[in-house]
């Protein structure tokens, strides 16, 4: 008896130990594959690219020329990159302040009870199905001095109106694509901020409404609170997307005219890239990725800690 | 066996002739088969630049010579075709001008197809609307032709300045009328600069004509394509181009023939009290570089391609608007065309296009400033100062 318990004892710590080691296999075999692609194609470029930035490389033949931290210093005296970088946040300013709230306002305004909310719905959230690039050739036509609806169409409305160059003029340039960029986005958060707002208990309005909250009231002090989750991911994936914008920028105006809406996506690729400049390049590429763990480790820590515990 | 071809004729009958000699030489040697990558210029570079970077060269590629294929060529990625040229005296049926371009350090890498020179295409119907009885020969008649142009309501001239190697073509033939040959030559051997004052001066001189505003509206944000699509329509009376242009515009034009008849062509205008000649010439040809990997059979498909009847049919036709063959050069039938073809052959120096024949850093930071004086953000000396910094890391 009591060896058959110690028997059984034995036995069930053998059995144990082997359901633990199969469910090792199990989870080694589910995470393996990922990691190890992860490692090849995101971790490992990425180191390389730190290594390349630390030579002038024109990417043909071996590498030659060290320079240290040579590139960094000469990206942080170009202007070009300045101004670049301060496109990216003006991106950033914009659309926290133009397509976030709109988005919003239009999520709020297609709560329950509106006819035909679902289609209006579905138009909104279009524009963000389209590929980048074809966005770009679109507003591309849209936005030409000569043929374009965009000049069509004002100069149809307003009367003496000149032809304005939409992508030819470096002071509106910026400001051209800001229009297209939150043509294109600004569903995304919409259908975010629709969903967060079917979260929200109807109780906690209506108990607001009882005690004589007016609707801007109500909005102020218990959709938006309560919508604050969102809200705050929404905020961090649009500042994420305008630091690291390329394809529309890149199919509209390459960056120009003059450099005037050049962002630091672009920068790379025309001053690394195409003049054959790879550890430059990858030095700018190494630049953006800091500024956007930054943000992110920043942000996660500081703001979105409170949303997930 | 598969051939991989990249040419950037992306219109027209030059396409369809391109496409048609890869039937031919198919079908006489048909264990071959020959892949067309058809892009357009500025695409065409960006993905050349990448395949270069990861060493994947395609077999024929388009190529203007110069120090962009001296980069490809000193990091191995190109052949040398160099012996090949001495059999069956393939290199001796090149007339030497454009073929030289295809020479680094003595080795040929490949062969041109198609020679010319940058000048002025103007739309004569507009230019006798206008009431502008004789074309400009110097810098101040053009400027007057401009204000005539302008005060017959016609945008003067057409430019797609997005992409900034059109716009590049002025201020590179006004430093090219001031500075002359000599002036180019001590920039890029480094006795000089690139902020001397012959290319201060050519900035100087641009920026009379912006200051006119000649374009047509938006033009900085306005593509090649887009350029070529004004003078196709006859909104713009001039644009100054390659010799391509004559069978590009009228390619998109709605009535081809039609178009083509419109079209004349004149010289770059001298500018006076400059040390260049009027002779002297902007230009470039158009050839096939040959990439690492090619299979032996790509060299047979390169002097197919570059045979003399074929030659000859493309000068006929226009489609090479100067043949590169020596046997094909009466062949140019097209009065424009003749034209270049007599400006060429009493061109008392050759310039090649700056984003061709210097390392590609410069040649983009040439057409990256130039673009400045357009947008008039910067000023000529600040534009040459700009280049000069460029070219003194790149050159030494």
């Amino acid at each position: 008896m009591s060896s058959g318990a110690t028997k059984s004892a034995v036995a069930y710590g053998v059995r144990a130990r082997s359901i633990r080691w199969s469910k090792l296999l199990v989870v080694l075999g589910f995470l393996v594959p990922p990691a190890v692609i992860y490692i090849w194609l995101v971790l490992l470029p990425m180191a390389q690219a730190v290594f390349y930035s630390l030579y002038r490389w024109n990417g043909l033949g071996p590498l030659q020329h060290f320079v240290g931290l040579g590139n960094y210093e000469l990206i942080l005296r170009d202007r070009v990159f300045i101004s670049a970088l301060g496109h990216n946040l003006i991106i950033v300013a914009l659309s926290i302040c133009i397509q976030l709230p709109l988005a919003l306002a239009l999520a709020l305004l297609l709560r329950g009870g509106v006819p035909g909310r679902a289609a209006f719905r579905m138009i909104f959230f279009l524009p963000y199905v389209l590929s980048e690039v074809v966005t770009g050739v679109i507003w591309s036509f849209i936005y030409n001095p000569q043929n374009g609806l965009m000049n069509a169409l004002l100069g149809a409305v307003i009367p003496g109106f000149k032809p304005i160059g939409w992508l030819g003029d470096p002071g509106i340039v910026l400001y051209a694509l800001f229009v297209v960029i939150t043509w294109k986005y600004f569903g995304l958060h919409f259908i975010l901020y629709t969903a967060g707002l079917q979260d929200i208990p109807s109780e906690l309005e209506e108990a607001a409404e009882i005690d004589g909250a007016s609707t801007w009231q109500k909005l102020r002090y218990v959709t938006i609170p309560l919508l604050g989750r969102t809200i705050r991911l929404s905020v961090f994936l649009s500042v994420l997307g305008s630091l690291q914008i390329f394809d529309l920028i890149w199919v509209m105006t390459t960056g120009g005219p003059v450099n005037a809406s050049e962002t630091m996506a672009t920068y790379l690729y025309k001053f690394g890239f195409q003049r054959f400049a790879i550890g430059y390049g990858s030095a700018v590429a190494v630049v953006l990725f800091v500024i956007c763990l930054a943000f992110a480790i920043f942000y996660q820590r500081q703001i979105m800690s409170r949303d997930y515990s | 066996m598969q051939i991989d071809w990249w040419h950037i004729t992306t219109s027209g009958e030059g396409k369809d002739n391109w496409t048609k000699q890869a039937q031919l030489f198919t079908k006489q040697h048909p264990n071959v088969s020959i892949k067309i990558t058809i892009l357009e210029n500025q695409a065409f570079k960006n993905k050349l630049a990448t395949v270069m970077q990861s060493g994947s060269p395609p077999d024929v590629f388009q190529s203007w010579g110069g120090g962009v294929l001296g980069e490809y060529a000193r990091a191995g990625l190109v052949k040398d075709i160099t012996a090949d040229l001495q059999q069956n005296g393939w290199g001796d049926s090149f007339l030497q001008g454009p073929l030289d371009l295809y020479k680094i350090d003595g080795k040929y890498y490949g062969v041109p197809w198609q020679a010319g020179m940058v000048g002025f295409w103007y739309n004569k119907e507009l230019f006798d609307k206008a009431g502008i009885k004789q074309l400009p020969t110097t810098w101040d008649e053009l400027l007057d032709v401009v204000k005539q142009l302008k005060a017959a309501g016609i945008t003067p001239i057409a430019l797609g300045e997005k992409d900034s190697w059109t716009g590049a073509f002025w201020w590179e033939y006004l430093a090219l009328r001031v500075g002359g040959k000599e002036a180019f030559e001590k920039a890029y051997n480094r006795q000089g600069s690139f902020a001397d004052e012959p290319f201060v001066e050519a900035g100087r001189l641009l920026k009379q004509l912006v200051d006119l505003k000649p374009f047509q509206t938006g033009f900085l944000g306005a593509s090649y394509s887009d350029h070529q699509a004004l003078m196709a329509n006859e909104k713009a009376a001039m644009e100054l181009m390659g010799q391509w242009a004559l069978i590009v515009d009228s390619g998109l034009a709605k009535k081809p023939e039609e178009f083509e008849k419109k079209l004349d062509w004149f010289p770059f205008p001298e500018v006076k009290g400059g040390a260049g000649k009027p002779t002297d010439a902007l230009g470039g040809a158009d050839g096939f570089a040959i990439g690492k990997d090619a299979p032996p059979e790509t060299i047979d498909f390169v002097r197919f391609l570059t045979r003399p009847e074929l030659q000859k049919q493309m000068g006929a036709t226009g489609l090479a608007s100067l043949p590169t063959v020596k046997a094909a050069a009466s062949s140019v039938k097209q009065p424009a065309l003749r034209k270049i073809q007599q400006a060429l052959s009493k061109a008392t120096y050759y310039q090649l296009y700056y984003d061709q024949f210097l390392p590609p850093a410069t040649g983009a930071a040439v057409n990256d400033n130039t673009q400045r004086l357009f947008a008039g953000t910067a000023s000529p000396e600040d534009v040459a100062k700009a280049i000069e910094q460029v070219a003194a890391t790149e050159l030494g």
